[in-house]
């Protein structure tokens, strides 16, 4: 009989208040391509952790690599026997070259002090053209697309002994072409009888690759399912306990108000011909393959990435937005892809985070900042949007994904603009928390009037959020349709669309 | 680094080498330094001359040796700024050692200092290694320590009257010249000994394991510890190699001055450090060449030297320097920003 790839039986592991994995039992088969899903916070990155032995589970686990039994288990032994992780954040030198990295291990392996450049070379380029990508092995890493580098990543682990490639999020920044590259190679080594451990969230990925997925939800283990036997709706299900709400946002009146009018907006590298008009309460929606231009047209609209010609109206009158300044004054707020980074400074308090924009509102005659008025903005907002905090003087990092989103949008409404861009608003959130920003997100539109832009690569939430979505691709607006007008699969088959 | 280990042909593997010169940052220095010795040569004749340039190197010796153990630190992400201390300790020990005993085998001469000076430096990487304080905070600490010991064990005293081999080496010329004036000038063979040690550093940083390992834990600690690199054993090798270094350039100054002072070296530690980053490495780490390094002590010596013939006062030396230094920083930042706008970036298909 032919030994599992990896097997864990009774695996658990306890950080100091959290039990990230509860007598979990999971394995994947001698070249299996087994697809790993949970929400954020199930343990999924806890078990890979553990399967590459960079942490120890607790005493009575058992964890069995090639049929073996692994006492101790650690990196190196780990990848002796086969197990190449591929981390979301990619374990690359950037100041070295293509080459230099991909052979790093098979150079340093050899005996002698010396290195022998012209056998790494070889392994690199067989690598490489096993990956099927095209990058110049002598270019620095750190000058590369994360696209090419998480490619040249791959191409490292197939440089040593490969038995179980795990993959941790690999697609996020992959476009249509390279996911398809990526699968192929994946199929290839399948037939070699490598197995692949594929974590992701992008949930059609996951019907797209897997011959059986594991479910984990809280640190437990759900269930083991073949992907006939699933769809969307009893996959998020299991993976949360809770079903996705989908509410079509109220219509708006045909002649209601222009609001914002962009017209031929170009910019080289970045898209072109870029004309759309959004209307008030409006919302439309931007979807489209990462690599198709949203965020940088988002950008634009913002400000911080103006365009190289074609105009751009506000209310009717044309603007030049060349700083975030100018668009806040225009009345565009954004709620950025990357909220960790761009949307909030983690280390300060959540009533910091949410007054900064608006520190001017909370003035007292001497020109000191007015406690009593900054609460009350904060406390306004957190019963608005149903924000669960336990102290207001508490850092915002330490809130979940949902509620510290909920914060930068707070942060944002509070400077009441006309025009809200929200680029990727429910990334990495829970599906209640998902399901209140949305409902929040239809409510402002139709009560508040507010125009709202929703960059999204999930074109279910466009559909079911949206009053009108264009779809962007390289650069360039491709289709513009009302949500029910064409069916995701069509969708999906014309534009290559998640 | 050139990296040019292409299996495409003699032309092939030319145009990249040519290609990889140009987008380095040390070529461009070499063409402004070229423009510098042109143009202070036309001011000053006396600048230009062969006499000159090989004072310049000769006086060079000490900052120049240490600035390649700079440079390995450096480039693994570390820093260590008690160099001199730490060259101070060494020097004055081998001093005491051979001072009035001039039968001192000259093997154990040159060795003593090496190993002092690799021990400091060790020893500032295990505390690094242990404490996971900021490098360059115990390196302070580490200068004054060493710094206020040999204060103390020195009573403050000038060594002097050393052998007479240590006082006839440096002045042996390799390659001979005379000026006007009948005196000898030439290749001395301390200037040999720095180009040597830089000859090995480069073959050491190209070449082996060991050297890759130090770019890779400079360009990214984390993924040096997933690849499996001792990251603590890295650490100390580089250390070390400064420290021996510093011993090295100890013994070079000493015989320079032919004598042995606890105050001398320390102070110029930032000349070192100047000199590495406008030779193109990276504060952070991750990149730089001994081409570049000794590239950078030269021309911030033959700037002084040039400012010197000209007759600026020598307060304004430190402003043209850092004047320099800043030019270069920009230049290598912008660079830098350009090729990460130039990466990437989206395709719009017509």
């Amino acid at each position: 009989m032919e030994h599992k790839a990896v097997e864990l039986r009774n695996v658990s592991k306890v950080y100091p208040g959290v039990r990230a994995l509860d007598k979990v039992d999971f394995e994947v088969g001698r070249g299996e391509v087994h697809c790993l899903v949970g929400q954020n916070g199930c343990g999924k990155s806890t078990m890979i952790k553990i399967i590459s032995g960079v942490e120890q589970p607790e005493p009575e686990s058992e964890i069995y690599i090639d049929g073996a039994l692994m006492k101790h288990l650690n990196a190196e032994i780990s990848m002796a026997k086969g197990v190449q992780v591929i981390y979301q954040d990619l374990s690359l030198f950037p100041n070295l070259t293509v080459m230099e990295n991909i052979a790093y291990r098979a150079t340093m392996g050899q005996k002698s002090p010396f290195i022998h450049w012209s056998l790494g070379a070889k392994i690199a380029k067989e690598a490489l053209d096993m990956v099927g990508v095209d990058i110049d092995l002598h270019s620095t890493v750190g000058a590369l697309s994360i696209a090419q580098q998480q490619l040249v990543e791959i191409a490292k682990a197939l440089t040593g002994e490969l038995s179980l490639l795990i993959l941790d999020e690999p697609t996020a920044s992959l476009t249509r072409k390279e996911v398809n590259a990526l699968f192929m190679v994946i199929k290839e080594l399948k037939e070699k009888g490598i197995s692949t451990l594929f974590v992701s969230h992008k949930l059609n990925e996951v019907f797209e690759i897997a011959e059986r997925v594991t479910v984990m939800r809280d640190g437990k283990k759900i269930g083991v399912y073949q992907p006939a036997e699933l769809n969307r709706d009893k996959l998020v299900y299991l993976m949360t306990g809770s079903k996705e709400m989908y509410a079509l946002p109220a219509p708006i009146a045909d002649d209601a108000e222009i609001i914002v009018e962009a017209r031929k907006l170009s910019k080289a590298r970045n898209y072109k011909d870029i004309s759309f008009t959004l209307r008030k309460g409006e919302i439309l929606g931007i979807t489209g393959l990462l690599g198709s231009g949203r965020t940088e047209l988002a950008l634009t609209l913002f400000g911080m990435n103006p365009q190289d010609s074609g105009d751009l109206y506000i209310e009717g009158e044309k603007v030049i937005l060349n700083s975030n300044q100018k668009a806040l004054k225009a009345g565009i707020g954004y709620v950025p892809e990357d909220r960790l980074t761009c949307g909030l400074v983690l280390n300060q308090s959540i009533r910091d985070n949410m007054t900064i924009s608006t520190m001017r509102d909370y003035l007292s005659t001497l020109r000191l900042i007015d406690e009593k008025k900054r609460d009350e903005a904060l406390e306004n907002k957190v019963k608005e949007l149903d924000i669960k905090i336990v102290s207001a003087d508490a850092a915002v990092k330490t809130l979940s994904g949902g509620n510290a989103q909920k914060v930068v949008l707070s942060k944002w409404l509070l400077v009441h603009p006309k025009v809200l861009i929200l680029d990727e608003p429910t990334i990495g959130i829970d599906v209640i928390a998902k399901n209140s920003i949305h409902t929040l997100i239809k409510s402002l539109a139709e009560e508040q009037g507010m125009s709202i832009i929703m960059i999204s690569d999930e074109v279910a939430e466009v559909e079911n959020n949206c009053h009108r979505i264009i779809v962007m691709s390289n650069g360039k607006v491709v289709c513009e349709f009302t949500p029910g007008e064409i069916s995701e699969d069509e969708l999906l088959a014309r534009y290559n669309l998640a | 680094m050139f990296s040019s280990f292409g299996t495409s042909g003699g032309m092939g593997k030319l145009k990249r080498s040519l290609q990889g010169i140009l987008r380095k940052s040390e070529f461009y220095l070499t063409i402004i330094f070229m423009i510098m010795v042109v143009l202070l040569s036309c001011v000053k004749s006396s600048f230009g001359t062969l006499e000159n340039a090989f004072n310049i190197l000769r006086s060079s010796t000490f900052i120049g040796i240490c600035s390649i153990g700079v440079l390995v630190v450096l480039i693994c992400a570390g820093t260590d700024i008690s160099f001199t201390a730490t060259a101070t300790v060494a020097q004055y020990a081998m001093a005491l050692m051979i001072i009035g005993r001039p039968g001192v085998p000259i093997v154990l001469v040159i060795l003593l200092p090496v190993l002092i000076g690799m021990a400091l430096g060790c020893f500032n990487a295990l505390l690094l290694n242990w404490l996971k304080v900021p490098a360059i905070i115990i390196c302070i600490a580490m200068l004054n320590a060493y710094y206020g010991a040999i204060q103390v064990a020195s009573n403050g005293e000038w060594l002097y009257g050393f052998p007479e081999w240590f006082v006839r080496f440096p002045n042996i010329l390799l390659i001979r010249f005379t000026n006007a004036s009948g005196v000898e000038y030439g290749l001395s063979t301390l200037i040999v000994v720095w180009f040597a040690v830089a000859l090995i550093t480069s073959v050491i940083l190209k070449f082996t394991k060991t050297g890759r390992n130090i770019y890779a834990l400079g360009g990214n600690a984390i993924a040096a510890t997933r690849e499996g690199i001792n990251v603590n054993r890295t650490r100390i090798f580089a250390f070390g190699y400064l420290g021996a270094i510093a011993g090295i350039g100890a013994i070079a100054q000493a015989m320079i001055t032919q004598t042995s002072a606890p105050n001398a070296l320390v102070g110029q530690e930032f000349d070192a450090v100047a000199a590495v980053v406008l030779g193109g490495a990276s504060i952070i780490g991750g990149g730089g060449t001994v081409y570049g390094t000794i590239l950078g002590v030269i021309f911030i010596a033959a700037l002084k030297n040039g400012l010197t013939v000209l007759g600026v006062p020598s307060y304004w030396h430190q402003v043209f320097i850092g004047f320099a230094l800043v030019i270069s920083i920009c230049v290598t930042a912008t660079r830098e920003k350009l090729a990460k706008q130039n990466a990437g970036g989206v395709t719009i298909e017509d």
